[in-house]
């Protein structure tokens, strides 16, 4: 659906998206290796929100509560752009060490705000392994960063958003 | 006409962190919820964020002081920032040339932060007037004046038991008049819309326009306590008690010691708080600040988190306008 300079995924193919990142992403748990997820607000932690339900209905053995990161204070850009807005505290319920962690956020792009997130659950201890869940995963990549779970890739001129309306599940892509 | 409110840059945001006046509701709530962010740090097993990694923030403490000085350190700390603890008591306090010689060195030292401690009112207010533009100025506590980094933190400690302030009931006891304490909370209550804000103590302690600041002068303790939900005691400041103005500590602690019998006076659930050091069996029973209804070592904890927020905050305002006019 086009409406002037803006595309808009519904809901549809974005549900179609996500129920496509079950698959994959069990493909890359083992049964040795207790698994918890934790979604990068906000997006991550809406898509993780069912990723997390999936999980479960399907027997799968995981943390059943997701894990939350604010990444605030562990962006790389404090000293050109200052403090980001704090949406909300990051809430890691349970053990990070010797788990399986299942990053979740709804776009990959440059790959800075996965390596700040990183970077914090690294303060919570030492995890077994990382896989990396998005939604979306686009061009723009700034840092040595992919996703091992991808909903839709999506290729987007430097100067378009996308962005993510968990209310209504939809995606829009639109010029910044 | 009045000077610009120094605590704002150019782009109008907070840049230097002196007294809880002048700021608003929306900068305080900010405050508060970064600070939130911030508390769960502690809990970690690596307790600490890169966010200010190069950053350097000296302590300027021209009074003493143990645990205000203990909890900059550890929010500087904590957030990564390089921190120096420039021994500046001295016996007298001489404001002008070499107050400004003392900053202006620190400034050729490339700090980046100064946090200032005063015996004098206005000492913060005066520095952040002379110091470079690109220097961030946080009060830690300025004679009879300020202490906005308490009251913050006492409000933060409230927030986090009691949520909402409008259905509070706050009654703050003791030595209002000379309390740089007393003061800030009684503005940060007051903007964040607090119920009710009630003062008691010595009518000697009580500043007799104390009540256009919002707050209503209760004449006994006992009448103050009824309905409470929060309780603050303020430490009586032993040096003053020499003078004729103070009653002796026995006789405050007969009027307006915070004891159990009190303490059943106001809600079941009513916080009790104090800035510490408390002085037992002057403003509050042992029994009483070691029950369980008291949070004054809480107040400490998120001492540590109220204040890496407001430096971040003021550091991260530094960036922005560096951006702006470069």
């Amino acid at each position: 659906m086009k409406e002037s300079d803006t595309t808009v995924f519904d809901t549809t193919a974005v549900s179609h998206w996500l129920d496509g990142m079950l698959a994959p992403l069990m493909q890359l748990l083992d049964e040795q290796t207790p698994v918890a997820l934790i979604g990068i607000r906000r997006g991550g932690v809406d898509i993780g929100t069912h990723l997390l339900a999936q999980l479960k209905s399907k027997g799968v053995a995981v943390e059943a509560e997701l894990g939350e990161l604010n990444i605030a204070f562990y962006r790389d850009d404090f000293s050109s752009v200052g403090l980001h807005p704090v949406v909300g505290p990051s809430q890691v319920p349970f053990e990070v060490q010797d788990k399986h962690i299942v990053l979740v956020d709804d776009v990959l792009g440059t790959g800075r705000t996965v390596r700040a997130a990183m970077n914090e659950i690294f303060d919570y201890g030492r995890p077994a392994k990382i896989t990396l869940a998005v939604l979306v995963q686009r061009n723009g990549h700034e840092l040595p960063i992919r996703a091992d779970v991808v909903g839709h890739n999506l290729a987007v001129q430097s100067n378009e958003y996308i962005d993510l309306d968990a209310s209504t599940m939809t995606v829009r892509v639109g010029k910044k | 006409m009045s000077l610009p409110d120094p605590q704002f840059n150019a782009l109008g945001e907070l840049h230097h962190f002196i007294d809880i006046d002048g700021l608003d509701k929306s900068l305080l709530t900010q405050i508060l919820d970064t600070a939130e962010g911030f508390a769960g740090v502690n809990d970690r097993t690596i307790k600490k964020v890169p966010l200010l990694r190069g950053k350097t923030v000296a302590n300027l403490f021209f009074e003493n002081s143990t645990r205000t000085r203990t909890a900059f350190e550890l929010a500087a700390i904590r957030l990564s920032a390089d921190i120096l603890n420039v021994d500046l008591v001295t016996s007298s306090t001489k404001k002008g040339e070499s107050l400004l010689d003392t900053l202006h060195v620190l400034e050729a030292l490339q700090c980046d932060m100064f946090v200032v401690r005063h015996g004098d009112s206005g000492a913060a207010h005066f520095i952040a007037r002379h110091v470079s533009p690109s220097i961030n100025i946080i009060n830690g506590g300025d004679g009879q004046h300020s202490h906005p980094t308490q009251g913050m933190l006492d409000m933060f400690t409230i927030r986090r038991h009691k949520g909402d302030f409008s259905n509070l009931c706050v009654v703050i006891i003791g030595d209002i008049r000379h309390s740089r304490v007393a003061r800030s909370d009684i503005s940060a209550l007051v903007k964040l819309g607090a119920g009710e804000v009630r003062v008691v103590g010595p009518r000697t302690l009580i500043p007799a326009d104390v009540e256009s600041l919002g707050v209503t002068i209760y004449p006994t303790l006992e009448k103050a306590l009824i309905g409470a939900d929060v309780i603050m005691g303020l430490r009586l400041q032993k040096e003053r008690m020499a003078t004729a103005t103070v009653p002796s500590s026995g006789e405050f602690y007969r009027t307006y010691g915070l004891t159990p019998a009190r303490l059943a006076l106001a809600k079941p659930d009513a916080l009790i708080m104090h800035p510490g050091p408390t002085n037992r069996g002057v403003e509050i029973a042992g029994s009483v600040a070691d029950g369980k209804q008291s949070v004054i070592l809480e107040q400490v904890t998120y001492g540590i988190a109220v204040r890496m927020a407001i430096m971040s905050i003021v550091m991260g305002n530094a960036t922005n306008l560096r951006r702006a006019q470069s």
